[in-house]
């Protein structure tokens, strides 16, 4: 390819800009330069070049001695990891599960479905037809929830423990900013101590504590314990960001909506909340990013989520535990993927909504 | 009647506290009598029974002869050590990668970016369970341990030489601790003086001095004691010295790395805010750039970044609560070893949460009371 001058002008300008403004910049480059080159090329000749692909047996993995990746663990063990201890023959169900999942994930994303009565069709649908994938029945094999475990089980705990947890986020933030002092009093105390406390506390509670305060000989499943423990504890956060958006609402439209004689509830259905809550999508998104993070604390309370999956499958295994690295580089990968995947859509809701709310 | 809103609201929340309380009453009623049924005496009785259990990480005397209650006090130390190191350098780091986010260097803004993007969106837990593989699988054993200038590296962890224990030693600490105290004063009072006269004394070199002085001076008045204690390998560890163990390491280096990525953004956040006119007027007076950073961008962006900021220390204070997943005896992880000995599962779990709202309570508190000192002063 031939470079025309222009380009070749325009290449030394961005270079002299960019990286070499003055000696001081220009020493800077150099040095950020050779440490990336330095690393990136001895993390290029491990993970790529020295690495081992596909399936082979451990022995061709020790003989690396450290010197390549061994991507063989993850091609022996990607099942277990994703799906943990589901039956192996009925694992293309939890896999159909979490496409249609992660489907459902995408469409409401899309403003097309921003609808009470399309997302309510799409949500209710779609759980309905990946709780009868996982749990079985009607032709399908029945699976228990003991045996269910990976990635399935940190989608549903992260999107059940967020969407579940609106209501009660919304209710609490009114509560927050009532007039009726205990209704307040009721909510600062729920908002404040949830939010003091690390969730592993509460999880611990869930699942040490719970079965204490319930009557005796009824037990919940363990699964429904941490799930309704992550539903209460994302409650206060979310309604910390519904109150943002509540006070980011100009006072002349609580005044307008008292002015057409509207009441409390419907003032709040039909003018508050809408706006309210629009503000807030961005950030709910990061709070649901932060959640799927935290979903998998549960690891300590032993819930067989995919990071506990991961961990079961490479270091139970004595003969593939040398290569936790790339075990838990995977799982890295794939949590990765789908929090980067949100922020974008959250920073570019942001930018489409702030537009919008301002033509 | 009931158009009346004052009684409508009386009703509302009657109706909210009879709900509260027969939740309340419920759930009290099932623990009464499912500790009976397992013979379970409630109360924080156990605390001062011998734990039998031993700690390994301590800043304070423990054995397990020692009650429960030292115990939740050591794990309570651990807490607020790790979290309290972690800060600082997540502080550090965070505002060395937020300001390179704003750099002109096109290389450096990029490898800043790389870096916020990769830790943010991968869970704390994850990474800590990789710092910590690392640590103790990919080291060598003891006895083959790494040789890094006076440090040893190995499975146990970082093992340094260390000074013995003489009253020099924690003079100069002393001596450190009074310097700090020191340049901050010296520093508001310069500052004092730029406004009075305008003229504006040294602030660096005066507050180096004291911090080179002031130790030397209380070491050597002390007995200028020279005593280090040397690792040597003995047997299958090391005698002498000072052993930093890896899951202190792990804890301590992921806390840091993950919550600097959230400072990161925090700090370009709050320098973006700063109006352009501000950045052109110290321009206009002839500052340099670390001046105009220093002097007007971030004192202003301090403004901005304060809130969040407390909210990500005290992230950070609960997320070291993951030290229970690593094995770092923190508050969780030794409350959790007690419970499981006593079954006192509710004493052990509300002291915890207590313990953690009132670290979080204060931190709050604090970081209000400078928020309110440092607020916009309209005239």
């Amino acid at each position: 390819m031939t470079s025309t001058p222009s380009t070749t002008v325009r290449a030394q300008r961005w270079l002299r800009e960019n990286l070499f403004s003055s000696p001081a910049n220009a020493a800077t480059s150099l040095l950020l330069l050779a440490l990336a080159i330095w690393l990136g090329s001895k993390f290029f000749n491990w993970a790529v070049l020295n690495a081992i692909w596909g399936q082979a047996p451990v022995t061709t993995c020790n003989a690396l001695a450290g010197q390549g990746a061994c991507w063989a663990v993850v091609a022996d063990k990607w099942r277990q990891m994703l799906f943990g201890i589901y039956p192996r023959d009925e694992q293309w169900r939890p896999m159909l599960a979490v496409v249609l999942f992660c489907a459902v994930l995408v469409l409401s994303a899309l403003r097309w479905f921003w609808h009470s009565r399309r997302l309510a069709v799409l949500w209710v649908g779609g759980s309905a037809v990946c709780a009868w994938l996982m749990a079985g029945g009607l032709g399908l094999a029945s699976v228990p929830t003991s045996l269910w475990g990976g990635l399935p089980i940190t989608l549903m705990l992260a999107v059940y423990g967020t969407l579940l947890a609106f209501p009660l986020g919304i209710a609490l933030a009114l509560g927050r900013r009532s007039h009726m002092p205990i209704v307040r009093a009721v909510s600062v105390v729920y908002i404040e101590l949830v939010r003091g406390v690390p969730l592993v506390t509460v999880l611990f509670m869930a699942s040490i504590m719970f079965a204490l305060f319930m009557p005796e000989g009824i037990s919940i499943d363990k699964l429904l314990r941490a799930q309704i423990a992550i539903i209460l504890f994302n409650a206060a956060y979310i309604a910390e960001v519904v109150r943002a958006g509540l006070q980011a609402l100009p006072r002349g439209q609580i005044e307008a909506a008292e002015a057409l004689g509207l009441g409390y509830w419907q003032m709040h259905r039909l003018v508050v909340l809408p706006q309210a809550l629009k503000v807030t999508i961005p950030a709910q998104v990061n709070s649901f990013i932060d959640n799927f993070k935290d979903t998998s604390l549960v690891i300590i309370v032993s819930i067989f989520d995919f990071l506990y999956a991961v961990k079961q499958a490479v270091v139970s295994d004595l003969d593939w535990r040398h290569f936790f690295v790339e075990g838990y580089l995977f799982a890295m990968a794939v949590y990765w993927i789908f929090c980067f995947a949100m922020s974008r859509y959250s920073q570019w809701l942001e930018k489409h909504l702030s537009r919008e709310l301002r033509s | 009647m009931w158009a009346s809103e004052r009684l409508r609201r009386i009703v509302y929340q009657l109706a909210l506290l009879l709900l509260v309380a027969a939740v309340a009453g419920y759930a009290a009623h099932n623990l009464v009598h499912n500790l009976q049924s397992r013979s379970i005496t409630i109360g924080f009785g156990y605390l001062t029974q011998e734990s039998g259990f031993d700690i390994s990480e301590k800043l304070v005397a423990f054995d397990p002869s020692h009650s429960y209650a030292r115990a939740f006090f050591v794990g309570l130390l651990n807490t607020l050590f790790v979290s309290a190191c972690a800060i600082v350098v997540a502080t550090l780091l965070g505002l060395a990668v937020g300001i390179a986010r704003l750099s002109p260097n096109w290389l450096l803004r990029k490898l800043a970016t790389g870096y916020v993007e990769t830790v943010r969106n991968v869970p704390l837990i994850l990474q800590l369970l990789m710092w910590y593989g690392m640590l103790t699988e990919l080291l060598p054993p003891v006895a083959e341990a790494l040789h890094l200038g006076p440090a040893y590296l190995s499975q146990r962890g970082v093992t340094l030489p260390w000074p013995e224990a003489h009253n020099g030693w924690r003079a100069a600490l002393l001596g450190i601790a009074a310097a700090a105290i020191f340049s901050l004063m010296w520093s508001r009072w310069t500052q004092a003086v730029q406004m009075r006269t305008g003229k504006r004394l040294p602030v660096a070199w005066p507050s180096l001095l004291v911090f080179v002085l002031l130790p030397s001076i209380a070491w050597a008045a002390m007995g200028a004691p020279t005593d280090w204690s040397q690792p040597v390998l003995a047997g299958f560890d090391f005698e002498g010295g000072k052993t930093v163990s890896p899951e202190f390491i792990a804890l301590f280096a992921g806390l840091s790395i993950y919550t600097a990525a959230f400072i990161a953004e925090i700090v370009r956040g709050g320098i973006q805010a700063v109006p352009r006119g501000q950045i052109d007027a110290a321009d206009a007076l002839g500052l340099s750039r670390a001046q105009r950073l220093r002097l007007v961008v971030l004192p202003q962006a301090l403004r901005v970044i304060i809130p969040p900021l407390t909210s990500q220390y005290l992230n950070l204070t609960k997320n070291s609560s993951l030290a229970v997943a690593i094995g770092y005896p923190d508050l969780v992880s030794v409350s959790n070893t007690s419970l499981n000995q006593t079954g006192q599962a509710i004493e052990a779990i509300a002291l915890m949460m207590a313990v953690y709202l009132a670290i979080s309570l204060a931190i709050s508190g604090l970081m209000n009371w400078y928020n309110f000192r440092v607020r916009l002063v309209e005239r």
